[in-house]
């Protein structure tokens, strides 16, 4: 993009004359990965990101575990319980679960709607480095002699977080690394959901309407829009307790008037919505996996697509169905427990639609599948649990107790992770050329459905006993012993899973053990399986045209009188008359160090927020300065 | 955040969406019409919405409540300064509305003359800001002296900044009017600038009804 003067005959290309920075230029190493703007790349970036995170997050848990699988346990002291409660829950939520549904849009959604990158490919990239640097900002307080790893959990509720330094409720820096930390990648998740947005609504190739899309990129609309509305509501409340906790303003402080049930509303209207970031891209990636392992199209189609908007809507008014127990009032708690039974319709719709897919279809009991298929029984197990929660009696006897602890870890990771991993075996063939071993495969997948239910299923029991979340040790002769250690050794069963996938992707991929996956492995009926494994930089030779949903499959298969399928000969092919099926002509948008630059800046502003320090805020303001002055200067597309 | 979407990058082909005639058109056509670069700032504005929003309505929910330490609203407050102000900050969104027109016009002298006019009167606004916190601090209100103070000096200040970012915005594309780099085909840019420069403007029509102008009970 040549920036032109406005004297038209003095034409400049801001080239040479302003950058300070070269030009990065870099295909190969790590440099190139660090100034990528390519959506395939940087979303393989987010997907490392937040499997390494997964498995810092899974060692926190299995801490935990170790603590709970004896009465009065000695593993870990009580502070150190409460940081690793807290940064379990903090790691999984905002580092492993938003990175990884932002991972498969990164790379599938351009792939699925057709385009040949996201609308904002240096967006694109400052996201990535905004989440890196948050991660490395919160894990930087386990240094020795910072004092400051988050403990006030995951919610980190007020007055105990918010209360100032100085009378000692939260000693040390961890609610300050916290809240500064969720600021920090609240940006990062803004800026992806608005270029997700932008990249949906703008891009689509020509003829892929709305109704057209695969269901995954309308579940990525909907979490890009969830994630839009609910980041500022959390990020003002970390303001608010950042500047109670190192300014003594008085927001939460019952002393001065201060509401900290306040707190409560805000951290929910954002936090419930955010469960269904969480969980939306998962229902998407089983909704392409279903269809495709039983030769159906999806059943249902449009109402798959208005139960996940009605599911993005409803989401917004059922908040307070986690503050039952504070004393909301008669009227509130009645109204929030039906808007929870409300949001179990479209949910539950979702569900039968799945089953219609199976239903009859001509099943292949891949890997991938058999992911999927244990993502609608857990999943279904989590909602069961979930609607018991909106019976407001029922609710407050479980509150603070492993029932709920159970509920949420099978909707979110017998429902997203299961999806997740579902989904790695179903395109990472795609991502990487090779696929993964299914003896392995199926292995990883019996190991975790057998220690997962072995962890989560007993907290349902020991939770309607009485054992209480939260606590870090609990008495002998309550009758809890048993039950912890299955879980324990549930937690470690899941270990062995994960360590099985993490040898199935070294073996299969990175020592290139794998069969070679070719275009289109699974018999797929969406854009990305037209192109090759893995695709072109500029992923289509030719931008394809689309005339139905299910695209590709339908240039692939016609149908007989009987409804039976006719493989066309020549079929599936986009773009064979391409006049330039090797890429050249194709601009694409050039590398560059600017969004990386941008994030690193915001680090040090964070240290000199916690620390309340000027040295590291100059640099910090400086270098953020210099990186969006470049950035804006730069032409996104360099002359060819 | 708000100054890198100042860059206009285009990503993949020009998409038109099937069966309806393009949108969109020029190198900018898109499958709804409406550009990249101004879909992005519509979307950041609505979100900057639910931010606004929920520091004002922390502000509500506290507003008047009984038994505050330190000086109140009404021992503070100076309606016909702060009207003054704010009718100053409105004026900046009629020399807004003209730069953008200019550009289109492609009328460069003019752009220059009322992006700086718009940038001045923001900064007028800021001054304002700046003395009135002054005058405030000097009278006893702090951030931690009541609920009043904490609430005032958090959604004004935050409000303020916003303001900031908006006149650095505009003073780097006067630099780029200035330097000859700023050519009507980029009125875009202009436009863009504008929508936050509005958007701040009307928060404050909100924030100035809700905390300066309705009465607070029992004060």
């Amino acid at each position: 993009m040549t920036t032109v003067a406005d004297r038209p005959q003095t034409t400049v290309t801001t080239t040479e004359r302003s950058l300070v920075l070269r030009r990065p230029r870099s295909t190969t190493g790590v440099w190139s990965w660090l100034t990528t703007v390519d959506h395939k790349k940087i979303g393989i970036m987010y997907g490392s990101v937040a499997l390494l995170f997964f498995v810092v997050g899974g060692i926190e848990a299995l801490l935990i575990r170790l603590q709970l699988f004896q009465a009065n346990g000695t593993v870990l002291t009580a502070a150190q319980y409460n940081e690793l409660f807290t940064m379990h829950g903090t790691t999984m939520v905002f580092l492993v679960g938003m990175p990884m549904a932002v991972a498969f849009g990164n790379y599938f959604v351009p792939l699925m709607i057709g385009a040949r990158d996201v609308a904002f490919p240096r967006l694109n990239a400052f996201g990535l480095w905004v989440v890196v640097a948050g991660g490395i900002f919160l894990y930087s307080s386990f240094l020795p002699g910072v004092n400051g790893v988050p403990n006030g959990g995951w919610f980190g509720y007020t007055p105990l977080t918010s209360t100032p330094m100085t009378a000692g409720f939260l000693p040390g820096h961890g609610p300050d690394f916290w809240t500064v930390g969720l600021i920090m990648m609240g940006i990062g998740s803004t800026t992806a959901a608005i270029n997700f947005i932008v990249t949906i609504l703008n891009l689509r190739a020509p003829g892929m309407t709305l109704m057209r899309m695969p269901v995954f990129v309308w579940m990525m609309l909907v979490v890009a829009f969830l994630t839009l509305f609910a980041m500022p509501i959390i990020t003002v409340a970390l303001i608010m307790v950042f500047t109670d906790r190192q300014y003594g303003a008085t927001f939460f402080q019952p002393n001065f008037g201060g509401d900290p049930l306040l707190y409560q509303h805000l951290f929910w209207l954002f936090g419930h919505p955010e469960v269904y970031i969480l969980i939306l891209p998962g229902m998407g990636i089983v909704s392409e996996t279903l269809p495709v392992f039983s030769r159906k199209p999806l059943f249902g189609y449009a109402v798959v697509v208005f139960s996940g908007l009605a599911i993005g809507f409803l989401g917004w008014g059922v908040w307070a169905h986690h503050m039952f127990a504070t004393g909301l009032g008669p009227v509130a708690i009645s109204a929030f427990g039906l808007s929870t039974m409300l949001i179990a319709i479209p949910t539950g719709v979702k569900i039968f639609n799945w089953l219609g897919t199976v239903w009859k279809g001509s099943v292949r009991l891949t890997t991938a599948m058999l992911f999927s298929l244990g993502f609608i029984a857990m999943f279904t197990i989590g909602g069961l649990s979930g609607v018991l929660h909106s019976i407001v009696p029922a609710d407050t006897q479980q509150t603070d107790t492993y029932f709920v602890v159970a509920h949420f870890h099978y909707v979110l990771f017998g429902g997203l992770m299961l999806a997740v991993f579902g989904g790695m075996y179903y395109w990472l063939p795609k991502v990487f050329g090779y696929m993964l071993s299914e003896r392995l495969g199926k292995i990883n997948f019996w190991t975790m459905l057998i220690g997962f239910n072995l962890t989560f299923f007993p907290m349902h029991l020991v939770g309607l006993w009485g054992m209480p979340r939260r606590t870090y040790r609990y008495d002998s002769g309550l009758g809890w012993e048993g039950i912890n250690q299955l879980e324990t050794i549930g937690a470690f069963i899941i270990t062995l899973s994960v360590f099985v996938f993490l040898v199935n992707v070294i073996a299969s991929i990175a020592l290139k053990r794998g069969k070679v996956a070719g275009d289109d492995p699974w018999d797929g009926r969406t854009l990305e399986w037209s192109t090759s494994s893995p695709p072109p930089e500029y992923n289509f030779a030719e931008v394809p045209d689309v005339e139905s949903r299910d695209d590709f499959w339908h240039r692939k298969y016609t149908e007989d009188d009987e409804g039976h399928l006719l493989p066309i000969p020549s079929g599936g092919a986009y773009g064979k008359q391409a006049p330039s099926p090797n890429g050249h002509g194709i601009h694409m948008p050039s590398p560059s160090i600017y969004p990386l630059v941008v994030a690193a800046g915001l680090l040090p502003i964070g240290y000199a927020a916690v620390f309340q320090s000027w040295i590291p805020l100059v640099i910090g303001v400086l270098v953020l300065a210099f990186g969006v002055y470049a950035w804006s200067i730069e032409p996104g597309t360099e002359e060819a | 955040m708000a100054t890198i979407e100042q860059t206009t990058e285009v990503g993949g082909p020009p998409a038109t969406s099937g069966g309806a005639p393009a949108a969109g058109h020029g190198p900018h056509a898109t499958a709804t019409g409406v550009t990249n670069m101004k879909l992005l700032m519509w979307l950041f504005l609505s979100s900057d919405c639910l931010f606004f929003g929920a520091f004002i309505a922390t502000y509500l929910l506290y507003r008047g409540r009984a038994d505050q330490a330190g000086p109140g609203p009404k021992d503070l407050f100076d309606i016909p300064f702060t009207s003054a102000t704010s009718f100053i900050l409105l004026m900046s969104s009629l020399t807004m509305v003209l730069a953008l027109a200019a550009i289109q016009r492609g009328d460069h002298r003019r752009v220059r003359i009322w992006i700086l006019s718009t940038a001045l009167l923001g900064a007028t606004f800021i001054a304002g800001q700046v003395f009135e916190f002054t005058e405030f601090t000097r009278e006893g209100l702090h951030v931690d002296t009541s609920l009043f103070g904490s609430t005032f000096f958090i959604l004004t200040g935050f409000h303020g900044a916003h303001v900031v970012v908006g006149i650095i915005w505009l003073l780097s594309l006067w630099g780029l009017s200035m330097q000859q780099r700023l050519p009507a085909e980029n009125a875009e840019k202009v436009e863009v600038a504008g929508l936050y420069w509005h958007f701040v403007d009307v928060v404050w029509i909100v924030i100035f009804t809700v905390i300066y102008l309705v009465p607070q009970p029992g004060t």
